[in-house]
């Protein structure tokens, strides 16, 4: 399972996405209270591009007139026709079972782990990821967003 | 983005885009005393609903063009996203907006005016793949219609605009100098989903709470003008005329024609006017746009309804970008179609229709 | 006139057998407001005899058009068709064989703008139901005619008359004053589904509002035409509301609705429902789903096409086979030909359904 490294940390603050392209697939990074998720930038219905939409919470409900607003940040709606896709896990909220977008695992990685050698990185299964010149910053306390595809 | 999808698909004709005002945009057309009326008094129609839509300017999120102009209005960022990545050959734009429907019927005709105008100058004459609809103030017929005479020369102007969600259903009186101007002009006349209600509800019970109903209602706005243009006879006066129901959907028009079809046999001595089926004039004289597209559980299913509606030959592919229920000419149809068909909605039925090339 | 010949009124087919089978829509008319004085107090029997009200007719069936009156429905003794027992036994109970025929009356209470007029004219005419129809006519069911623009005084009602086996459904006009899910009309619901009665919306009422989403139109043909829309929008509504999260054990019967309509508005209201869910949150379940476990359709008017084909698949596109109830529409004129009954190309046990099975497990029988 390639890795690669796809953003430090720094620069996806808590409730902003970062759309990223690894082996020419679109996928939207999302920080989520600290938590760092992965889905597919494509949407299963119609093709859009389903991480550029609106970030919002989940609204449900047991009986008419009554809301419970909950998830806020989690849930991303395709920015064309307005599907719920919970950004964690890439299930939609309508069909979780059927519909869903591929989610990725991610990792957070230190500077120390990472700024060794490149042999050291290939045992450890890591490919370079477009972030190349930001590895090579030494700072002691960066941390990078790593991505298995 | 998602451009990836184009596969071996043919040009397509995309029978419904949308180029929107932004502001100012029509001073330049207006007459001073107009200007000064929209500064005073701004944009009257009909009060009557709020229903927010599935998104800010019932647009896609991807649509708002970085130069600030709303959604649909910016013609290199449409050609961007939109008319070179789908490998559109021809768009027709069907402008909305407020401009037919003012209460203010002489304020509407000098929109209408404006419009149009500005139609030919930032989009026809800019795009050659575009076509428009002349905006009318189709509450007024004799006002409409110097708008139909004054523009159906322009050969970028391919159909008279109509707004689905009018005072009154379209087969009657008050709207017949519209068509016979269309008629005599060789101009087909759209009517386009929307409209903001004229004080009529969108249910025969008056109105509905959420945006989820009145979106899905709107298909019953279409169908009571099917049955109005027909039982009303407008098509044995007006035999060119030739209709086009768009964003309306068109899965629900078998079950209509049949209806129809079944109660005018018992009720004919009613409208005399008819020398023939119901069925047989909407088959003759009325097209239909695609988006939005109905999406049965089986998709096969929307084969049958080709089927019922006698085939494929009114039915035409249509985006609505940059609308947020915009259909992907890829990805809209979940059924294989038959390659003839496919060929025909996609862009031979309505090169046809609108005599593109 | 309209030539009879082109019109047979048929019967039972003879694939049917001895299957069981249910009625469920025949028409009782009022005549007029005398049949009812035994059942009003006499400050309104006064009331009506002192402005001169004869009738209350919102002409929803102009009385010669043809689809108003199966021929040979009016009782010869004067009154309208549908108010005669001894004909109705004869063209619907014994023609048919039917076990059990649903009544709908018509009355159309909601044109009464007087609360308390109106709540004495549908407790009237429910009295009268019971009296005349129900109690010498074991094969007979009623509905409950309610003041629905009071929706306290209809439940009322509702409660006055649950006891009574006869009634079976609660009666709502489809062009009412507002979208039928709305929350006011739900301690109607929380009736009917108190006392296990079916909620029937009708082809009529007298609202007021346009019959169409864009005004008046000029020809009853249209009007006629049109009222599948008006039905659009009530499923549309019941739906939205919440109206089965609420009442999960409420049936709704679309009366005289027409049903070829319906496959392509779940398409488009699921599709609708998928991006849009999140503005009516207690709709968990795409909107197809709620419709088929609620809501039942009366086969007539059968809106057919010229190939039977087509309509065997329209009816599949339903997705579920106990939606259809089998229905006379008696004594409205609808049938145009024995086949036009059913279509022919039902599996057998589809049609066994909609002769009665469906209609056994919506009523209370």
């Amino acid at each position: 399972m390639p890795k690669y490294v796809v953003a430090t940390v720094d620069e996806i603050p808590p409730g902003q996405r970062k759309i990223i392209t690894v082996e020419r697939r679109s996928i939207g990074l999302f920080n989520v209270n600290g938590d760092f998720y992965a889905i597919r930038n494509q949407c299963p219905h119609e093709g859009g591009p389903l991480c550029e939409g609106v970030l919002s919470g989940l609204v449900r409900s047991e009986m008419p007139g009554e809301y419970e607003y909950v998830r806020r940040g989690e849930i991303v709606r395709c920015p064309w026709h307005q599907w719920e896709f919970d950004v964690r896990t890439g299930q939609s909220w309508f069909d979780p079972a059927k519909t869903r977008v591929r989610a990725y695992e991610t990792t957070v990685e230190t500077t120390t782990s990472l700024a060794t050698s490149d042999a050291d990185l290939v045992d450890a299964g890591y490919t370079k990821g477009p972030y190349e010149a930001e590895t090579y910053r030494v700072e002691v306390d960066q941390q990078y967003i790593v991505l298995h595809l | 983005m998602v451009a990836t999808a184009r596969k071996n698909r043919g040009p397509v004709v995309d029978c419904d885009i949308h180029n929107a005002v932004w502001p100012g945009a029509l001073d330049p057309y207006l007459a001073k005393r107009w200007r000064r009326h929209g500064q005073l008094f701004g944009s009257r129609t009909h009060p009557g609903s709020l229903y927010p839509k599935g998104s800010p300017a019932a647009a896609r999120h991807d649509a708002w063009p970085p130069s600030g102009r709303p959604p649909g209005g910016d013609l290199e960022f449409m050609r961007k996203q939109h008319l070179d990545p789908e490998g559109i050959e021809y768009g027709i734009l069907n402008c909305l907006g407020p401009a037919g429907t003012q209460l203010n019927a002489e304020y509407s005709s000098a929109l209408c005016r404006a419009v149009n105008e500005w139609q030919i100058a930032e989009w026809l004459e800019k795009e050659p793949r575009l076509r428009a609809g002349v905006a009318v103030p189709y509450e007024d017929a004799e006002l409409a219609v110097k708008e139909i005479d004054r523009f159906a020369d322009h050969p970028g102007f391919v159909q008279v605009l109509l707004i689905v969600r009018t005072a009154e259903p379209l087969g009657r009186r008050k709207y017949w100098k519209i068509y016979e101007a269309a008629e005599r002009n060789n101009l087909p006349v759209g009517i386009h989903f929307g409209g903001g209600a004229r004080g009529v509800p969108i249910t025969a019970s008056g109105w509905p709470s959420y945006y989820i109903e009145d979106h899905t209602d709107m298909a019953q706005a279409f169908q009571a003008h099917v049955v109005s243009l027909v039982c009303e006879g407008v098509f044995e006066r007006f035999p060119g005329l030739r209709v086009v129901l768009i964003e309306g959907g068109f899965a629900w028009l078998p079950s209509l024609m049949w209806r129809l079809d079944k109660h005018w046999k018992r009720l004919k001595e009613e409208v005399p006017h008819l020398k023939r089926r119901p069925s047989d004039y909407i088959r003759e004289h009325m097209w239909v746009t695609t988006q939005p597209i109905e999406e049965p559980h089986n998709p096969r299913h929307l084969l049958q309804v080709l089927d019922h509606l006698g085939g494929s030959d009114r039915v035409m592919f249509s985006t609505d970008y940059p609308h947020w229920d915009y259909d992907d000419p890829d990805r809209a149809f979940r059924v294989r179609l038959p390659e003839e068909d496919r060929r025909r909605i996609f862009a031979g039925n309505a090169k046809a229709l609108y005599g593109l090339r | 006139m309209v030539d009879t010949r082109e019109t047979t009124y048929p019967g039972r087919l003879p694939r049917w057998g001895n299957a069981d089978l249910v009625d469920c829509d025949v028409q009782v008319a009022v005549g007029s407001v005398d049949v009812l004085a035994p059942y009003l107090d006499q400050r309104w029997r006064d009331y009506l005899s002192e402005s001169g009200v004869r009738a209350i007719d919102p002409h929803q069936y102009p009385k010669g058009a043809p689809i108003s009156a199966l021929p040979g429905s009016a009782p010869a003794t004067g009154g309208p068709p549908g108010s005669d027992l001894g004909l109705l036994r004869a063209q619907v109970l014994d023609r048919w064989q039917a076990r059990y025929a649903v009544l709908n009356c018509g009355f159309e209470i909601s044109a009464i703008h007087n609360d308390d007029w109106a709540l004495a004219m549908a407790r009237a005419v429910n009295d009268w139901q019971a009296a005349e129809w129900l109690a010498p006519e074991p094969r007979l069911r009623a509905s409950i005619v309610i003041p629905a623009q009071n929706p306290e005084l209809a439940a009322a009602e509702i409660d006055r008359l649950a006891e009574h086996p006869g009634f079976v459904q609660v009666l709502l006009p489809v062009r009412a004053e507002a979208p039928l899910g709305k929350r006011r009309y739900w301690p109607i619901y929380a009736a009917a589904e108190r006392h296990g009665l079916a909620v029937g919306i009708y082809a009529g009422g007298a609202s007021g509002n346009p019959p169409t989403p864009v005004g008046w139109p000029s020809y009853y043909l249209e009007d006629y035409v049109c009222l599948s829309q008006a039905f659009q929008a009530q499923v549309v509504s019941l739906v939205s509301e919440g109206v089965f999260t609420k009442f999960p054990a409420l049936r709704v019967v679309l009366i005289e609705s027409g049903f070829t309509w319906l496959p392509a508005l779940m398409w488009r209201f699921d599709k609708n429902w998928k991006g849009l869910r999140r503005e009516v949150p207690w709709v968990d379940r795409p909107p197809s789903e709620i419709i088929r476990h609620h809501l039942r359709l009366t086969t007539q008017p059968l809106d057919e096409p010229g190939e039977p084909r087509q309509l065997i698949e329209t009816i599949e596109q339903l997705g579920c086979d106990e939606m259809l109830l089998f229905a006379t529409d008696f004594p409205h004129w609808q049938f145009d030909t024995e086949e036009g009954v059913l279509p022919s190309g039902l599996r057998p046990e589809v049609e066994h359904r909609i002769l009665a099975t469906n209609a056994l497990e919506t009523y209370r029988f």
